[in-house]
């Protein structure tokens, strides 16, 4: 599959960084079948690039030291499309999106395995490209990618590659409490500007034809939680990034497992000049957008402050902000206060929002 | 933004709320035309607070919700076929048609693309033009400039692999329906700002003056919101009935002629098929004869499939404000957005979307 | 109906006639909007863009009226639609 390919839903394809030329060399089936040049693609592009002594070994399992405390184990896989676009690609948001899952559960990350199901004909360039990206996220977070698994499918069987990760970590106390056990007058924060993954992808896949393209939140949330943690202890009652579906789909997942409603202030809730154009122009609402590196976090009642202060101390979470409270079961699980009016109810997030004309 | 964030400020809405309240002396009923102010009514709070004040009826003004279920189908159906392509805002691909709304096709296969203008449906033909891209045009007389200026490019750049199913709708006939329905309880208009933009609003002087009705030509914001409301109630209160506009900024009494220009170029006035009224005469647009080249209708000639109606959506009575939508019986129950029955609970313009959607549930 | 949208007119592409396009900027992105209904505007003018075209430029004049209204009611707190650029919705 070239670069040159006239199929509109490649849309994988869009945004790539380098031209693949007409000839450039592609994963085959043969790739995958376990033969030579399945071992020559694991050493060779691979390993080469993760680099570390647990794949150098090559097991069928990695042998990892013991951990003295309970772990936490978490597993996600990465389907997006297009693979590249502003501000990352499928590669650092596998490493990010698994490190900050382990994160917000309150653990230290430290291993993930690395599955890869690629079309046939996926350019090997491109692999590679991929691939580095995802040995600097590791770096980055010191997680290690310790065990992987390589498969290649048919033409259309996959959208050019898919990811699939798991992650290890080690709870480190205190472990965040967790949504069920909110109580009233706890206080909610949103960890930077919302929205900006999932503007960032649906104007590079839509091509919209906006300038600049916005860029993904795409990024590690370890040391907001790490910091969190030290500081605020067991203050901290639940954190989670608000990845598909947006802050909303949070909410309502903590209003659910709260029995409490959550409300929010529009009027406080950061959101960049980029998203806001453009959901203006589309008319889509900032709240329901995926974030990948951009968190909701819940505290008791009076530490909102001290944690804000903490966030907007580290420069990944500088536009953190206080956006609302948890109150008795109201009108409805999750409010939200706009321009006007009384609080009216928020919209659990339905499928993916589609721009308008109307 | 400019132009924006200045018609929401707070203080200022909260202001021309006062006013309003102080000068109603009576419970007059209002409707709003367009479903981005129904939008706007319900999204911002206004609707809420004028509740017991004002009564605010949603009119059929979403262009979404009275797409013939026809041209749904066609669309769907057309978009099923191997060597189509189909072109679509975004609004229209959860409308239910009768076998399923587009969403659904695309998810048994069917290759849609979401395009934000009309043009880009365009571009996207030029760059592939192995396939047939078909462009599914609804909209109100605002969005007919964007589809009649898209059909100029397809033939400047003589591309044989462009067309368009055409579902404009006008907005004027079907007021004047409205307001010539025998238990019509509407007693002054908030006219579609964006529509007047481009069609001006003097054609509204004999509406005025035949049906003694006041029409405020309105826009979208809070603040424009209020306004119009406002000088309806001030009209009401000294029982006139005049045609205003309240949307100076953006609309002028012939309106846009350049964008008139382009509409008729390409397009003439014919019979319109509304969701859930039936005919409205001249209530639509279609190519006219020596551009119906780009009409997908002819150029794909298969047999369309006969059009299933379940009746069970009652968006003609939302829609001409005989019954709010929490008063439908399916509402929140059977109807919901993801599992829509019709057209309102699916376009974010729709009534019942709107009224879901900001969580307004009970009548 | 009818989504439309306020943006700046920040450089023209093509002045004249039917394909007349310019780049306007809406809050914080720019896009290429087709400019054939509203070719007198200049640049800075903001125009209402639905559907990717224009169909109407703001008069800056005619913006002001409903604060010049409210500051007669004399609850003047220095409303005015000439919002600095600076203002756009940030963090």
């Amino acid at each position: 599959m070239q670069n040159n390919d006239k199929n509109i839903f490649a849309s994988w394809q869009m945004n790539c960084p380098v031209f693949i030329p007409e000839n450039a060399e592609c994963i085959t089936l043969a790739h995958g079948e376990g033969g030579r040049l399945s071992r020559k693609l694991i050493q060779e592009r691979i390993v080469h690039s993760l680099n570390n002594e647990y794949l150098i070994a090559l097991n069928d399992a990695a042998q990892l030291p013991r951990i003295e405390g309970p772990l936490a184990l978490t597993t996600d896989s990465f389907v997006v499309s297009p693979l590249f676009f502003p501000g990352g690609d499928i590669g650092s948001l596998a490493v990010f999106g698994t490190v900050n899952d382990l994160a917000v559960s309150g653990a230290l990350p430290l291993w993930l395995t690395l599955s890869l199901i690629i079309e046939e004909g996926f350019p090997l360039t491109l692999l590679e490209l991929i691939l580095e990206s995802i040995a600097r996220a590791a770096r980055k977070t010191r997680v290690k990618i310790v065990a992987g698994d390589t498969k290649v499918v048919p033409h259309g069987a996959a959208d050019g590659l898919f990811i699939n990760t798991a992650g290890v970590g080690e709870l480190l106390t205190p472990i965040p409490s967790g949504a069920e056990t909110l109580q009233e007058n706890d206080e909610l924060i949103v960890s930077g500007p919302i929205g900006q993954h999932g503007i960032a992808i649906l104007a590079v896949r839509e091509e919209l034809g906006l300038e600049p393209l916005p860029l993904s939140d795409c990024g590690s949330l370890m040391r907001p939680v790490e910091r969190l943690r030290d500081e605020l202890k067991d203050q901290v009652r639940c954190l989670r990034d608000a990845t598909r579906g947006g802050v909303a789909a949070v909410l309502h997942e903590w209003a659910e497992a709260s029995q409490l409603t959550l409300s929010i202030d529009e009027r406080s809730i950061p959101v960049s000049p980029e998203v806001r154009g453009v959901c203006e122009l589309l008319g889509l609402d900032p709240l329901h957008m995926a974030n990948e590196g951009t968190m909701v976090i819940a505290v008791k009642q009076g530490a909102g402050v001290a944690a804000v202060s903490v966030l907007q101390s580290l420069s990944e979470t500088a536009n953190a902000r206080l956006i609302g409270t948890v109150k008795p079961r109201g009108i409805a699980p999750v409010t939200v206060c706009r321009t006007l009016g009384p609080e009216q109810q928020l919209d659990d997030p339905m499928g993916s929002p589609l721009p308008r004309i109307c | 933004m400019k132009y924006l964030d200045e018609y929401r400020d707070p203080k200022a809405a909260q202001l021309l709320l006062d006013e309003i309240r102080r000068i109603t002396s009576r419970c007059w009923t209002l409707m709003e035309v367009c479903g981005g102010q129904t939008h706007g009514l319900l999204r911002h709070g206004i609707a809420a607070e004028l509740e017991g004040t004002i009564e605010l009826i949603h009119g059929p003004g979403c262009p979404v919700c009275v797409t013939d279920q026809a041209a749904i189908d066609f669309a769907c159906q057309l978009s099923q076929r191997e060597d189509v392509v189909l072109t679509s805002f975004g609004d229209m691909l959860r409308v239910p048609g009768s076998r399923g709304s587009l969403l659904d096709a695309q998810t048994a296969g069917a290759k849609i693309r979401i395009v934000y203008s009309p043009s880009d449906a365009v571009e996207l033909a030029r760059k592939h033009p192995e396939e047939q891209f078909v462009f599914f045009a609804v909209g109100f007389e605002t969005t007919a400039p964007a589809t009649a200026l898209a059909v100029k490019q397809a033939r400047r750049d003589q591309l044989e692999n462009f067309s368009m199913i055409v579902s404009h709708v006008r907005v004027q006939p079907a007021m004047e329906a409205l307001v010539r329905a025998p238990d019509n309880r509407v007693q002054a208009f908030l006219a579609a700002g964006h529509v007047c933009a481009v069609m001006g609003y003097q054609s509204y002087e004999s509406f005025v003056k035949r049906y003694q009705v006041p029409v405020v030509v309105t826009g979208f914001e809070p603040l424009d919101l209020l306004e119009g409301i406002l000088a309806c109630v001030r009209q009401l209160e000294a029982n006139e009935a005049k045609l205003e506009n309240h949307y100076t900024r953006t609309v002028s009494p012939t309106g846009n002629l350049a964008a008139q220009d382009l509409v008729q170029e390409i397009y003439q006035v014919c019979d319109g098929a509304w969701r859930g009224f039936g005919i409205v005469p001249e209530g639509g647009l279609e190519l006219r004869p020596e551009w119906q080249a780009y009409d997908a209708r002819m150029r794909f000639t298969e047999p369309a499939l006969p059009v299933i109606d379940t009746d069970e959506c009652r968006s003609f009575e939302v829609m001409t404000g005989h019954i709010k939508p929490p008063e439908c019986p399916h509402f929140g129950k059977r109807c919901t957005p993801e599992l829509p029955l019709g057209a309102p609970m699916v376009s974010s313009e729709g009534a019942c979307a709107a009224y879901y959607r900001y969580g307004v549930r009970t009548s | 109906m009818c989504l439309g949208i306020p943006g700046k007119v920040v450089r023209w592409l093509e002045r004249e006639g039917a394909f007349a396009q310019a780049e306007v900027e809406f809050g914080g992105v720019r896009r290429i909007v087709h400019m054939a209904c509203v070719t007198e505007a200049e640049l800075g003018d903001y125009v209402v863009v639905h559907a990717g075209i224009a169909i109407s430029r703001v008069d800056p004049m005619e913006a002001e009226r409903i604060f010049e209204m409210l500051s007669e009611w004399g609850e003047d707190e220095g409303w005015h639609s000439d919002l600095s650029e600076d203002s756009e919705a940030s963090p």
